[in-house]
C-alpha cells in the first residue's frame, strides 16, 4: 500500500476530503460574516444559529411538507433570507449608530433565542436527513472512494463562493454595496437607498448561512447544537483571515478546514485546536490577519 | 444655581445615595442567610464578583471579553485539582486557582489586545474555547464528571467550612475584598487613565500613555478576580466541571453586567442576583433558560442599554 510519512495514502485522502467539506462550511460562513461585517459593522453572532436554521428548515419541509432536498435548496435560503431582512429592520438598524460591540450582543441574544427554541421542541439529538437519491452512492476515483453527496458539496461551495465574489466585486449591485461601506452618507446623497441596501445586505448574509445549513443537512445531522459549535470556529477562521477582503475570508476558509484534516491524521487529539492554534501563530506574527487592511 | 453647581450638587447626592446603598446592601447580605437558603446567596455572591470584575474590563476600559468563562472555570478546576489531589486547604487552593487565572489571563491578554474593537472579543471567545476543548481532553479535568466530591476543608485550620454559616462569611468576605479591590482600582490614577482608554484611544496614546500595557494590566486584574470567584465557588459546590468554562458562562456574566448596567460599581453585582435568581425560578417551571436569557439580552441592548442601576442614576440623578 502506498503511504506517505509512515499513513496510508487513502487514510490522508479520505481525513482532506474531511477537512475540504468542512473548509467549504467555514468559507461559506465566514463569507457570509464578511459581507455583513463589510456594510454593517456588524459582528454577526446569530450567523451559526441561522445556519442550524437553515437545516432545521430543510428538515421540517421534508417531514412536515414532503418537500424535497432540491427544492429545499431554494426555498430555505429564501425563508432564511426573509427572515434575516426582519430581524434587520425591526432591531439591526436602531442599532448602527451605537458601538459595535451592541450588534454583537444583540446578535448573540438572537442566536440563544433560536437555539433556545429548537432545543425545547426538538432535544438536542440529532435528526437523519437523507441524502437525496441522484447523489446517494459514490464515485470510485481509482485512489479513493468519493461519496458522491460529498463531492457535491465541495462544488456548490465553490460556486456560492465563487458567485457571491462576482455579485459583489463584477455587479452594479455590488459596486453599491462597496461603495456604501466605504462612505455611505455620500452614496446616499447620490440617490441610492442605503438603509433599503443594508437590509438586503443581511438577507444575503442570512441566507448564504441558510444556503450552508440545508448543504450540510445530509452530511452533518441536524441538531439544534450544530451552529453553535461551528460559529466560535468560523470567528477564529474570520480573525486569521481577516475581515477586509471577501476572497481572503474565502481562501482562508478552505485552509483552515484542510489544515484540520491534516491534523485529525497526523495528530488526531490536536485536531479541535488547529484552527484556534493557527489564529494564535498569525496574531503573534501578522495581527492584521492574513488578508487584513483593518488593523 | 449654576450649571456647574447644580452639577456638584448632584455627583454629591448621587454619592450620598451610593454610600447609603452599599451600606444598605452590606446590612442584607449579612442578614440574608438567616431568612434565604445560604447556598443560594453564596452563589450570587460568587457570580457578583465575578460580574463586578468582568466590568472593570468592560465598563471601564472598554473592552468586550467573551472569554471571561476560562478564567471563572480554570479557577475552578485548579483550585478543585489542588484541593482533592494534593489535599490542599481551602485557603492555598483559591489562592493557587486565582494565580492560575491571572496567568492565563496575561497570555489571553497580550495575544487579544494586539487587536481592537470587535476582534478582541472574537479573539477572547476563540482562546476560551480553546481552553474548552484542552478541558474536556485533559485527564485531570476528568472530563464530562468534573472534579467531583471536593472538600471544604478548614480554613486557616481554625475554621470548619463545611458549617454553612461559616462558609457562607467566608464567601461573603471574599465578595467584598474583592469588590473593594476593584473599587479601589477604579478610583485610582490608573483607573482614570483606564477610563480615558475607553472614551478615546487614541487621544491617550497621543498623550504618551503606552495604551497596550495599561489594557493588559486592566485583563489580567480582571481575570484574576474573576478566578478569585471561581476558585471560591468550587469550595461552595465542592466541584468544577465544564459547565463553567463554556462560552454560555461568558455569555451569562456579560448579561450579568449590561442588565445590571455596564460601567456602576453596584450593578453587575445586581444583575448576577437577579440573572442566578430568574435562573432558579425557571428551573422549576420548565420554561428553557436560554430563551429568557436571549430575549433579556435583545430587550436590553434594544431599550435598556444602561442597565437597572445605570438608569436609576439617569433617571433620578441625571447622571
Amino acid at each position: 500500500m502506498m503511504t506517505v510519512f509512515g499513513i496510508p495514502i487513502q487514510a490522508l485522502l479520505g481525513q482532506l476530503l474531511v477537512g475540504l467539506i468542512n473548509g467549504s462550511f467555514y468559507a461559506m460562513l465566514s463569507l457570509g460574516l464578511a459581507v455583513i461585517f463589510g456594510l454593517l459593522r456588524i459582528i454577526n453572532f446569530a450567523h451559526g444559529a441561522l445556519y442550524m436554521l437553515g437545516a432545521f428548515i430543510g428538515y421540517l419541509l421534508l417531514v412536515h411538507l414532503g418537500i424535497g432536498y432540491w427544492p429545499a435548496l431554494v426555498l430555505v435560503p429564501l425563508i432564511v433570507g426573509l427572515f434575516g431582512m426582519v430581524v434587520e429592520r425591526l432591531a439591526l438598524s436602531r442599532l448602527y449608530r451605537l458601538d459595535p460591540l451592541y450588534g454583537l450582543l444583540f446578535t448573540f441574544g438572537l442566536a440563544l433565542v433560536i437555539e433556545g427554541v429548537f432545543r425545547y421542541y426538538y432535544g438536542v439529538s440529532g435528526n437523519p436527513y437523507a441524502v437525496p437519491t441522484l447523489l446517494a452512492g459514490g464515485t470510485n476515483l481509482g485512489f479513493m472512494f468519493l461519496p458522491n453527496y460529498r463531492g457535491w458539496v465541495v462544488v456548490a461551495s465553490l460556486i456560492v463562493c465563487i458567485g457571491t465574489w462576482l455579485l459583489i466585486e463584477k455587479t452594479r449591485l455590488g459596486s453599491y454595496l462597496r461603495a456604501a461601506t466605504e462612505n455611505p452618507e455620500l452614496v446616499q446623497a447620490f440617490g441610492v437607498n442605503v438603509p433599503l441596501l443594508l437590509t438586503l445586505t443581511y438577507g444575503l448574509g442570512a441566507a448564504l448561512a441558510g444556503l450552508a445549513g440545508i448543504l450540510a443537512a445530509p452530511v452533518y445531522q441536524v441538531s439544534p447544537l450544530m451552529g453553535s459549535d461551528l460559529i466560535i470556529v468560523v470567528f477564529a477562521v474570520v480573525v486569521v483571515g481577516g475581515m477586509g477582503s471577501i476572497l481572503g475570508a474565502i481562501v482562508t476558509g478552505y485552509m483552515l478546514g484542510l489544515a484540520e484534516g491534516l491534523t485529525k491524521v497526523f495528530y488526531p487529539e490536536a485536531s479541535n485546536l488547529v484552527v484556534f492554534v493557527i489564529m494564535v501563530i498569525v496574531l503573534l506574527l501578522r495581527p492584521a490577519g492574513l488578508f487584513g487592511r483593518d488593523a | 444655581m449654576s450649571e456647574a453647581t447644580l452639577h456638584q450638587e448632584r455627583a454629591a447626592a448621587s454619592l450620598r445615595l451610593e454610600r447609603a446603598l452599599i451600606a444598605l446592601g452590606i446590612a442584607a447580605l449579612i442578614a440574608a442567610p438567616f431568612f434565604v437558603y445560604p447556598i443560594f446567596v453564596m452563589k450570587m455572591l460568587c457570580f457578583a464578583l465575578f460580574a463586578c470584575a468582568f466590568n472593570l474590563l468592560l465598563g471601564y476600559t472598554g473592552l468586550l471579553s467573551f472569554g471571561h468563562a476560562a478564567f471563572f472555570g480554570g479557577a475552578a478546576y485548579f483550585c478543585a485539582y489542588a484541593v482533592k489531589a494534593w489535599g490542599w486547604p481551602p485557603e492555598a487552593a483559591i489562592l493557587l486557582g486565582t494565580a492560575g487565572a491571572a496567568l492565563m489571563g496575561l497570555v489571553m491578554g497580550f495575544l487579544a489586545i494586539r487587536r481592537q474593537g470587535i476582534y478582541f472579543s472574537m479573539i477572547t471567545l476563540a482562546l476560551a474555547q480553546m481552553f474548552y476543548f484542552f478541558c474536556v481532553q485533559a485527564p485531570f479535568t476528568e472530563g464530562e464528571d468534573g472534579i467531583q466530591g471536593v472538600a471544604r476543608g478548614t480554613l486557616f485550620g481554625v475554621i470548619d467550612l463545611n458549617v454553612t454559616m461559616n462558609m457562607y462569611f467566608f464567601v461573603l468576605a471574599v465578595f467584598l475584598i474583592g469588590v473593594f479591590a476593584i473599587w479601589r482600582i477604579v478610583n485610582s490614577p490608573f483607573g482614570m487613565i483606564l477610563r480615558s482608554i475607553r472614551e478615546n484611544e487614541n487621544r491617550a496614546i497621543s498623550l504618551g500613555y503606552s495604551v497596550g500595557r495599561y489594557k493588559l494590566a486592566a485583563f489580567v486584574m480582571s481575570a484574576t478576580l474573576a478566578g478569585f470567584a471561581g476558585a471560591t465557588k468550587a469550595i461552595v459546590f465542592q466541584f468544577a466541571t465544564l459547565t463553567d468554562v463554556t462560552w454560555q458562562m461568558s455569555g451569562e456574566v456579560i448579561l450579568m453586567t449590561l442588565l445590571g448596567g455596564i460601567g456602576t460599581m453596584v450593578g453587575p453585582a445586581v444583575g448576577a442576583g437577579l440573572v442566578v435568581g430568574m435562573e432558579n425560578t425557571l428551573a422549576t417551571s420548565g420554561f428553557p433558560v436560554t430563551i429568557a436569557t436571549g430575549l433579556i439580552f435583545m430587550v436590553c441592548v434594544l431599550i435598556f442599554r444602561r442597565g437597572i442601576v445605570g438608569e436609576i442614576y439617569a433617571r433620578w440623578l441625571g447622571r
